[in-house]
């Protein structure tokens, strides 16, 4: 028996049976598509097109498409590569570590979340290829003996970490979401009516029936898989910043950088689930499942790591000072007070200064203020990598090659195109995949009893109008059963 | 093949529990439980073995790590050795990152092929299940039953005295 304060808000409302979940989780999955999705759909449909446009450019004419310089050689693609993984964050920090923390409120978010972070990758992994700008011959990255020699790949490099800890982040993210995915796939099976939605469902659910051995192994799976994707996502964010911090550039060598990094990517992370489930909720009308507790929650995780984020910068800051070393204090101040002053100011109050409104409760619940928020914190932590990366490149050791940095159109497009792929991505996903697990959900039904009537007989009967009288207690009535546990 | 069963369907796990307790205490053997998501305690009740699936993601971490440290190692340290920025050309340090990703990346990846392998989980175009209601609300206890059938009447008593609220009878074509 699980122990459930009597003053917990439950964390789904609305006296929901298990017949109720399923009903409500399946209703987008088999309803015929809305018009506002189709809508959303063109949308990022036209800004998918833009981004093929993009990589045509660069592909065909190559990276001096791009407005970087001899001086600024890394800028726009790097900034977004870091931050589509940055946000590719929570999905597995909601789903892994949030799980050995047992937060049962991640069940109503962590299906959307991983999906989330797996698009996100793939958003994140097209930048460092097309700045190969060669990307027909990306597989060089892997250690295999090349034709044109017998050079293997280097292992020193923080940029060939960056190749294995975002290709395992991607498969596990995968492999931990598809598995999660199967029981639900044979839920939408066994209720399908049509053809084609009987046979993908079938493919899709791997033959899965629900049977006791079956989920004992998938509980185990998936505390394992959890268990190592915690350290996981801890890992592949740390790499990420150490393709900075091993460099001997001021602004970028320094040691903070890994925890910084996570830091962020977490924040990030969660203000971009945040944006997603807001609308994701009204659209699909998940506010039972998605409640206002949940909003709170995700709110406060991100104020934390919103400060840790706030602290680093500011210990950034007087690292430089107390190093002495002259080419990081000009590094610092150039950041602050040089040409791209706005970027760092933005960035300051996006990141340091908004997250702490947070602490209003009238502001943690209230659902435009959040919203309004998480895009905000988004827009902050771009202009953090950018100031990361582009103030710290612009002006070097030598006055004479100092320059600044403007995006060409196709910087621009290649970024708003990623966005584009990103939101096709995640508007299939919620078409045609479960958003919540339904799973999940019903496991912890049970404990979470709303105080409004939780069972109607009535409408029980109805639901199941062609079957025979039905017995036994509701799914969310109190039970005081010793399960041996 | 066909076999028949009977199923009696549930509509509460911890009704369910009770059931599965009573029914083997009774003598009769159970063919399988199906659940809209995992019943905790079941194993236990129907004497289902603790996997050991933990042990074999175990050894496929083991793998992982020693295969990234021999590729590093050999490749680097013995097949082309390179000075790079004037560090050794084992340079243990710098084979961690590697070494855990790939660690992490077999121990997720064997797992799972084991867990699909040993649970018969594959792309199927039909799926023949004991009761579709067993995905959305409903707790399904099947029992197999001989070719005449000639005990269902009991089971059904038993099934529901012990809390079913419907008993069904299934014929399975097993292939």
């Amino acid at each position: 028996m699980q122990h459930v304060s009597a003053v917990r808000e439950p964390l789904v409302t609305g006296g929901k049976t298990l017949h109720d979940v399923t009903q409500d989780i399946c209703y987008q999955v088999e309803a015929k598509p809305n018009i506002r999705w189709m809508a959303a759909l063109s949308v990022a449909l036209f800004f998918l097109g833009v981004f093929f446009y993009s990589v045509y450019r660069t592909v065909w004419y190559g990276i001096g498409e791009w407005g970087l310089n001899k001086t600024v050689n890394w800028a726009w693609d790097i900034t977004n590569f870091v931050w589509w993984v940055g946000i590719g964050h929570a999905g597995t920090l909601i789903s892994a570590v949030l799980l050995l923390f047992r937060q049962k409120w991640r069940s109503s978010i962590n299906r959307a979340a991983e999906a989330m972070t797996i698009f996100a990758v793939i958003c994140a992994a097209m930048f460092p290829v097309l700045h190969m700008g060669r990307p027909w011959l990306a597989f060089y990255v892997f250690p295999l003996q090349n034709t044109l020699g017998s050079l293997w790949a280097n292992f020193n490099s923080p940029l060939l970490w960056d190749v294995f800890a975002i290709s395992t982040y991607f498969t596990v993210s995968l492999v931990f979401w598809y598995i999660g995915l199967i029981p639900d796939f044979a839920s939408i099976r066994d209720r399908a009516k049509g053809t084609i939605a009987k046979f993908s469902y079938s493919m899709l659910s791997f033959g899965w029936k629900g049977s006791a051995k079956a989920w004992s192994r998938y509980e185990t799976v998936s505390l394992i898989l959890a268990g190592v994707s915690t350290p996981l996502v801890l890992s592949v964010h740390t790499i990420v910043s150490m393709d900075f911090a091993t460099s001997v550039v001021p602004g970028w060598h320094t040691t903070i950088f890994p925890p910084y990094f996570v830091a962020g990517a977490i924040f990030s992370g969660f203000a971009m689930v945040l944006t997603l489930m807001l609308i994701t909720r009204v659209v699909f009308r998940l506010e039972d499942y998605i409640t206002l507790e949940h909003i709170a929650l995700m709110n406060k995780i991100m104020m934390v790591t919103g400060s840790i984020v706030g602290v680093a910068y500011i210990t950034e800051f007087f690292i430089a000072w107390y190093s002495q070393v002259e080419f990081e204090q000009y590094a610092f101040i150039n950041r602050a007070t040089g040409p791209y002053w706005w970027a760092y100011a933005s960035m300051m109050t996006c990141n340091v200064i908004t997250p702490q409104l947070v602490w209003f409760r009238r502001v943690r619940y209230s659902i435009p203020l959040t919203f309004a928020l998480s895009i905000v914190v988004n827009i902050g932590m771009w202009f953090e990598r950018f100031v990361i990366i582009v103030t710290s490149l612009h002006r070097d050791y030598l006055p004479s090659s100092w320059a600044m940095f403007s995006p060409s159109i196709i910087d621009i497009g290649l970024y708003v195109g990623t966005l584009g792929l990103f939101f096709t991505l995640f508007l299939l996903f919620a078409k045609f995949f479960p958003v919540i697990n339904m799973a999940e959900i019903k496991t912890i039904l049970k404990y979470t009893v709303d105080n409004g009537p939780t069972y109607n007989p009535e409408k029980a009967h109805a639901a199941h109008a062609h079957q025979p009288a039905i017995h036994g207690a509701p799914a969310s009535a109190p039970v005081t059963y010793n399960k041996h546990d | 093949m066909t076999k028949h069963f009977a199923l009696g369907i549930f509509e509460d796990e911890d009704v369910l529990l009770h059931a599965v307790e009573n029914v083997r205490a009774a003598g009769v053997k159970i063919h399988d439980v199906f659940s809209p998501y995992p019943v905790h305690g079941i194993d236990d009740a129907l004497g289902i073995e603790r996997s050991r699936l933990p042990i074999a993601a175990f050894f496929f971490g083991m793998t992982g790590l020693a295969f990234a440290l021999w590729m590093q190692i050999y490749m680097l340290g013995f097949d082309w050795p390179m000075i790079i920025g004037g560090k050794p050309h084992i340079a243990l340090p710098a084979f961690v990152p590697v070494a855990f990703e790939l660690t992490v990346f077999f121990t997720c990846h064997g797992m799972a092929i084991t867990f699909f392998t040993i649970t018969g989980l594959y792309p199927r175009f039909k799926v023949p299940v004991m009761d579709v209601r067993a995905t959305d609300d409903k707790f399904v206890m099947a029992i197999e039953l001989d070719e005449t059938s000639s005990q269902f009447p009991r089971l059904t008593q038993l099934l529901r005295e012990n809390g079913a609220s419907e008993v069904n009878q299934k014929e399975m074509t097993h292939n």
